[in-house]
């Protein structure tokens, strides 16, 4: 089959490899029709996530068709049009029966701080992602669900992160009605989550980002007042003026690992990886919301110490909330949502790009060249 | 104006929300949001027809950290470790528990040294490596890479200089060992017809 493969630091490429096995009696083998970049797999691809190997095959955010079950599977035969949400999970663990999927306890040897994820490092449990022909999934009693009939298949793929997250993002921060919520990052995450933010009740929706295009989207997809960060002399202070000086109720981090905005504070760690991430968008975050504020961290960093404003987050008495995104848990919710038509996720789809080419992807999508949002991996396309 | 006891009145009115955005307020109450509370007490709402899974067959020796009682019953199978990066990341894994820089930090310098093994194996191989296509670098010319960010406010543009340094790095390195190698075969043959 033909997968997706990392090289090292920014260079990945396209190789033949074997089609997965089954190696548990509850994993099914997937045929991937439709994947997708996400803004994680960029800490990867730049070399930031500790125990990313060469060889490896990304991609978490996939889509596809059984071609294998394994001998205790039950709820899925060949042939099934599945979702599979990103994260890997057991079901059974003290986390999964709580419902606190992203965080499962019986997949991931590597760590015991993070659950699994697919094609996402050892750190996350050595699994090879879907940016490929064929996926192994494991518990396929649990992770996957059939597509519903009447869901289009992009939006369904958007469900197994992108949305889910924002969506969960905003859900973490807690908004109450007529709430100002702030959003860093306008990438798929951001969006989602400011759209999310009006379902909860915000009174006004910010988002901030440095990519014009990007701010156009949260315009107009997501309703929100924007501000381009890069045009300012000191973002915070200007969202204190937006705010009548009181800062907003709620701050949503979509931005994570590489963010930008400090030059010493990006480069040490997307560049020089001395930090587990840079904490820019998280330290603007704190500086913005009013004292007794919510933050609901959705960006992700590494596991190393990153140099985070903590003195300012005591005393303000912020309550800062954050996790991986159990994403199974959002879908019947969004799917009502998607189905009333409050939420048209494959609005942001920007690039579909074929397997063949997704070096190409993976340059497009990090440089932010040609107006890319969300770039698709298509693997039967040539 | 948080100098007095009201809130700033800055946002419409729920009334005009409702008219303006579509599904304002759908999730309003807490009660519809999925996430919460946190934790819910349901281990049948998964699907998992086991109180603990099956073990799967662990075909070597699988590195894991010391803060599990035992390895998990699932694990991924991508890439063993191997060459000198192998023997780092098992050392890490074998040394020092999650809550140590050591074993992070051991574990991204394995990454690096990874990175340069790998190249220097594929260049014996059938597919070496080939830094234009891998970097997809050909986009720039395809798409808009300098329309993408002249006249732009882009503040990533302060450090575009340093990936290339950081692309080109390993090759370099990868290069000199491959030359001294080659120059110090030529120095053992030269002394050797002398
Ligand atoms: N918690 C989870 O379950 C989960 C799931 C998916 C993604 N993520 C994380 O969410 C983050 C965003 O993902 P994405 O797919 O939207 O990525 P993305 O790279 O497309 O978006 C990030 C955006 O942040 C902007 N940005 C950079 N610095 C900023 C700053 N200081 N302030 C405001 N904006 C800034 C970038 O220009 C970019 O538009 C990533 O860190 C990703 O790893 C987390
Ligand atoms: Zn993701
Ligand atoms: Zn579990």
């Amino acid at each position: 089959m033909r997968a997706m493969v990392y090289r090292g630091p920014y260079k990945v490429r396209v190789e033949e490899k074997d089609v997965p096995p089954i190696e548990h009696p509850n994993d099914a083998i997937i045929r991937v029709t439709l994947a997708a970049i996400c803004g994680s797999d960029l800490h990867l691809y730049h070399g930031m996530m500790p125990d990313t190997r060469v060889g490896m095959t990304f991609g978490h955010e996939f889509i596809g068709v059984v071609e294998q079950v394994g001998s205790s599977v039950q709820n899925l035969t060949r042939g099934d049009r599945v979702m599979v949400p990103f994260n890997v999970y057991c079901g059974s663990c003290f986390y999964c029966a709580r419902g606190l999927y992203s965080n499962c306890h019986n997949v991931n040897p590597n760590a015991t701080a993070v659950g699994g994820i697919y094609g996402y490092s050892h750190t996350c449990g050595g699994y090879d992602g879907g940016q490929s022909e064929y996926v192994r999934v494991p518990f396929a009693d649990v992770g996957p669900s059939v597509i519903p009939e009447w869901l289009d298949e992009e939006d369904a793929l958007l469900c197994t992160d992108a949305l889910a997250t924002g969506y969960f993002g905003a859900q973490l921060g807690d908004i109450a009605e007529g709430d100002t919520v702030v959003v860093f990052g306008a990438g798929p995450v951001g969006l989602f989550a400011a759209k999310s933010s009006w379902l909860m009740g915000a009174g006004r929706v910010i988002v901030i980002d440095h990519l014009e295009y990007r701010l156009e989207m949260a315009r107009a997809f997501a309703h929100a007042e924007t501000y381009n960060f890069a045009e300012y002399d000191d973002i915070v202070v200007e969202l204190k003026k937006s705010t009548g000086f009181l800062g907003a109720d709620v701050a949503i981090d979509a931005v994570g690992a590489e963010a930008d905005g400090n030059f010493i504070q990006h480069v040490t760690s997307a560049k020089f990886k001395l930090q587990g991430g840079s904490p820019v968008a998280l330290n603007w975050a704190i500086d913005t919301v009013r004292k007794g504020g919510t933050i609901s961290v959705m960006g992700a960093y590494g596991p190393v110490f990153s140099a985070v404003k903590f003195g300012d987050a005591v005393n303000k008495g912020l309550t800062l909330r954050m996790n991986q995104c159990p994403a199974k848990r959002q879908w019947p919710r969004l799917f009502e949502h998607i189905r009333a038509g409050y939420l048209k996720p494959s609005d942001i789809v920007t690039h579909r790009i074929p397997l063949e080419h997704i070096a190409e992807g993976y340059h497009i999508f990090s440089a932010k060249l040609d107006d890319c949002i969300k770039p698709l991996i298509v693997p039967s396309a040539r | 104006m948080p100098y007095r006891a009201e809130k700033p009145k800055l946002a419409p009115s729920s009334d005009e929300l409702r008219a303006r955005v579509p599904g304002w307020g759908a999730d309003l109450d807490p009660k519809d949001r999925p996430a919460v509370p946190r934790e819910r007490f349901d281990p049948g709402a998964s699907g998992a027809h086991w109180d603990f899974p099956d073990r799967q067959e662990e075909k070597w020796p699988r590195e894991r950290s010391l803060e599990h009682e035992f390895l998990t019953p699932v694990f991924g199978t991508s890439t063993p470790p191997k060459g000198l990066s192998g023997v780092m990341r098992k050392y890490s894994y074998a040394r020092y528990s999650e809550g140590r820089a050591a074993h992070w930090l051991i574990l991204l310098a394995a990454d690096r040294v990874d990175a340069i093994e790998s190249h220097l194996r594929s260049f014996l191989s059938l597919h070496p490596d080939n830094p234009v296509t891998e970097t997809g670098i050909r986009s720039e010319l395809t798409h808009h890479g300098i329309s993408s960010r002249i006249g732009k406010k882009r503040a990533d543009l302060s450090h575009l200089w340093i990936d290339p340094i950081i692309v080109a790095g390993p090759w370099v390195i990868a290069g000199w060992v491959v030359l001294s190698a080659l120059r110090a075969r030529g120095d053992s043959r030269h002394l050797i017809s002398r």
